[in-house]
């Protein structure tokens, strides 16, 4: 094992600049989007009083618990001491930094007045999830600043462990509080349920490795850097790990809510006739989000193919929208249970009239507003890698650390 | 004729539609209806005006609620609506995108719901708006405060605060607020209303600090000769609505959730 | 060369100066506006001391705006619909014309010291129809000038 040497994202300049400059245009017109919405009212979008989250909350909470999750890989190496994880650590805590920030910019572009934010800032109510995770975010972002130095800095070496301890801690109550936003919602009965918090905490497993894979893979391989099998193989069962995880919540929440007949009627339209909403759930969610990339990784073949996994993770990233979509929009899509055991006929403010679902298609300045937010993410990881030390030089299998369970077996019995 | 009728025939007169902006017109359409309205029934629109504007902090003495008997709301009547989308200006919102797409887009107050009893076919009309809960969960969300109940029940926005997250509104169990989604001009000078914030019932909040009776959803019903709603303090044991509450059975909707809503619901 | 650019920058300058002082001259014009018979039109000032109420007219009704919105009290002595009330211009017309516009009391002045003005995104920007609190407010602030929720003497 050799000692792992961080170094400057150095591909071509041009390259680097029209990638820069791609990102920049989906900013901008994500800024336009952002002035036309705001200019006009929130009529133009697809938004209305009764789905009045909508394309710009599954953006930025996908980026949300994506960020912490990506924070993941960085904690491994930190406080589970598995010396392999370690090079990614500085990746891992770049990534949560940027996408936290690109996902708090699409939350706060999307508010009927984003100009009183400093009202945010000055006001709080501490009954509030959301005043809570105010303080959540702001901290994540410092303590993932904090934890980089300690990574990267000779003489953050001491704290780092503690720090990373904090890091993790902290990021696990965020993605609690993310889920809570919605698990403390008694109005609506596809919320009101106490596990959405740890189950966003096992979605963000997922979709914060998924993305954090892809980035890795992409930056190395622009500029050849190796990422050797034993890593890939180590990445790639994480991964099929943590989507297992997710699927085991998505399951019992769905099982808790059939089991109570008062959320019969949910169910069966949200797994039978829900429409968009259905579609999502079993082709979106579950099957090209979830069973798809786990055949594929636990594939003998397949999985030692690096395009494979790259499509995988592309699957988990696609049924993460997809699940955001379902949980935060079908949710509020469903009508309200106003009044159990009655059927309304005739309503001046669709309560779901016969059992109606709310009506809410999105309309392209909020999808280009939250498309906007994962470009200020990656923008801000393409800067990160370029300027500062973020990336290991190799991660082929001399250089990363060995594998604990393995040191016993013969080295590279079972190529990955 | 009546005061009110003439001031409002007399204001409609001095102007001419020709040089008037368009959100004034909708105030000259509304004044037009209104003013015929208030020739066909003089009366109508009189509020019982009080002395004073309110100089004292409202206390926690009072707590403002609504009895709303749904025996005696009408199909097909929608007194209560018109009258708050009157009183609030609501009326003069302008229409923006589809007409499919406004219904859901539009602020409303107060509604019209008619509902029918899965198991026995019976079918009640009622009117719903904000139940002015005592543990209000829009109030419990709200990360600044904008959303909160003064001290007198009356749960209500705080424009200047409101950023327009719409938390409160994803966390209302009656689905009570809206979402101002369009540009507005031509604001009541008694109810302000600005894109992108949320709003929902007051119980008439401008009529409580005058000291007036009632409210328009109320007194708008008892015009139409229905009285299916009450107004009142549920503080006072000897008001109107403490007594018809203690005299027949009424409910909360929603009970389950135990909010103590200000807002009672008799033969739900 | 060098003196090209001096010129150029003269005009410049007189340009920019001529433009504050139409400005200037328009603030002073209405600035100056109130309501005849309002109560503003009584007094030596408004309800405080002209300059005080320059400097300090939006510390006084953000401390209002609270007691109001949240403690029901509307008897204060500083008010946004006092301003309006008192401050208001009609058109050829009769028709009050909307205080913010850059033309008019509180949209000149705003526009001279460019200091966003968004009260009126919310708040009525005319006196308005008829409603419980605007007559009321009339009543108790003793408006009966011109405001159109309230009629003109004749029309009683």
């Amino acid at each position: 094992m050799k000692r792992v040497v961080y170094r400057e994202w150095r591909i071509p300049p041009e390259r680097y600049w029209s990638l820069l400059g791609f990102l920049a245009a989906l900013i901008g017109i994500a800024a336009l989007s952002f002035g036309y919405m705001e200019h006009e009212g929130h009529w133009v979008s697809g938004m209305n009083n009764s789905v009045v989250w909508g394309m710009p909350h599954v953006f930025a909470v996908f980026l949300i618990i994506a960020a912490s999750g990506a924070l993941n890989i960085a904690s491994i190496g930190t406080v589970f001491k598995k010396p392999i994880y370690k090079p990614l650590g500085r990746l891992s805590g770049l990534l949560a930094v940027a996408m936290l920030m690109g996902g708090l910019l699409v939350l706060v572009m999307d508010l009927g007045r984003p100009e009183r934010l400093i009202v945010a800032m000055t006001n709080y109510n501490f009954s509030s999830i959301f005043a809570w995770n105010i303080f959540l975010y702001t901290g994540f972002m410092a303590i993932v600043i904090a934890y980089l130095w300690s990574m990267a800095d000779r003489q953050g070496g001491p704290f780092n462990y503690p720090i990373g301890i904090l890091a993790l801690v902290w990021r696990l109550a965020l993605t609690t509080g993310t889920g809570s936003i919605f698990g403390f919602l008694v109005a609506r009965q596809a919320y009101d349920a106490a596990i959405l918090g740890p189950m966003f905490v096992a979605l963000s497993f997922a979709y914060g490795l998924a993305v954090f894979m892809l980035v890795l893979m992409f930056g190395f391989e622009e500029e050849g850097r190796p990422i050797g099998p034993r890593m890939m193989r180590r990445l790639r069962n994480l991964l099929a790990l943590f989507i297992g995880i997710a699927l085991y919540f998505t399951l019992i929440y769905h099982l808790t809510n059939l089991y109570m007949a008062k959320n019969d009627s949910l169910e069966h339209w949200l797994l039978l006739s829900g429409g968009i909403y259905t579609f999502l759930f079993w082709v979106g969610w579950i099957l090209v989000g979830s069973l798809a990339p786990m055949w594929i990784l636990y594939h003998p073949v397949l999985s030692q193919k690096r395009e494979w996994i790259i499509g995988a993770c592309a699957l988990v990233i696609v049924g993460g929208f997809s699940a955001m979509y379902v949980i935060i929009i079908g949710s509020q899509a469903f009508p309200m249970a106003l009044f159990p055991g009655h059927t309304i006929l005739e309503s001046g403010f669709a309560d779901g009239v016969n059992g109606a679902a709310a009506p809410y298609w999105p309309t392209i300045p909020e999808i280009l507003l939250g498309v906007g937010g994962v470009a200020v993410a990656l923008l801000i990881t393409a800067v990160g890698v370029r300027v500062l030390q973020f990336m290991p030089e190799s991660l082929a299998d001399d250089v990363v650390a060995p594998d604990e369970e393995t040191l016993d077996a013969a080295p590279f019995a079972k190529p990955a | 004729m009546n005061e009110n009728a003439t001031r409002i025939a007399s204001t409609s007169d001095e102007t001419p539609a020709s040089t008037v902006d368009a959100g004034r017109r909708g105030f000259i359409g509304t004044a037009a209806g209104l003013s015929a309205a208030a020739l066909v029934a003089p009366g109508v629109f009189l509020h019982s005006v009080a002395a004073a504007p309110r100089s004292e902090p409202v206390t926690d003495s009072v707590r403002w609620g609504l009895l709303i008997d749904t025996a005696k709301c009408a199909d097909g009547c929608s007194a209560c609506v018109d009258a708050c989308d009157r009183e609030n200006g609501l009326d003069l919102q302008e229409p923006h995108g589809s007409e499919s797409k406004w219904e859901h887009q539009k602020a409303v107050w107060i509604r019209k719901i008619k509902l029918q009893d899965n198991q026995t076919g019976r079918i009640t009309q009622l009117p719903l708006m904000c139940q002015h809960c005592e543990h209000p969960p829009c109030v419990d969300v709200c990360p600044t405060g904008a959303s909160f109940k003064r001290a007198d029940g009356i749960v209500m926005v705080d424009r200047h605060l409101c950023i327009g997250c719409r938390y409160c509104m994803m966390a209302c169990p009656y689905k009570a607020r809206s979402f101002i989604h369009q540009p507005t001009t031509g604001q009541l000078t008694a109810v302000p209303r600005g894109k992108g914030c949320v709003e929902s019932c007051n119980l008439c909040v401008h009529r409580r600090d005058h000291g007036e009776e009632s409210t328009a959803c109320v007194d708008a019903c008892a015009q139409e000769g229905h009285g299916a709603i009450v107004f009142g303090d549920l503080k006072d044991p000897d008001s109107a609505i403490s007594q018809r509450l203690r005299e027949i059975p009424s409910r909360q909707i929603r009970e389950d959730l135990v909010l103590n809503t200000g807002v009672r619901y008799a033969g739900v | 060369m060098v003196k090209a650019v001096v010129r150029a920058g003269l005009l410049t300058l007189g340009l920019v100066w001529v433009a504050l002082a139409a400005d200037t001259a328009l603030a002073d014009e209405v600035k100056r506006y109130v309501v005849e018979g309002s109560p503003a039109a009584e007094r030596e000032s408004c309800v405080e001391p002209t300059e005080t109420m320059r400097r300090m007219h939006m510390e006084f009704i953000k401390h209002q705006r609270i007691s109001t919105v949240h403690e029901g009290i509307r008897g204060t002595k500083y008010s946004l619909t006092g301003c309006v009330d008192c401050h208001i211009s009609y058109d050829e017309n009769r028709n009050p014309r909307p205080i913010d516009q850059p033309d008019q009391f509180c949209g000149a002045c705003h526009n001279y010291a460019a200091v966003d003005l968004n009260c009126f995104d919310c708040h009525a920007s005319v006196p308005n129809r008829p409603g419980a609190d605007a007559e009321a407010a009339h009543r108790a602030a003793g408006v009966v000038g011109r405001v159109a929720s309230t009629p003109p003497q004749g029309g009683r």
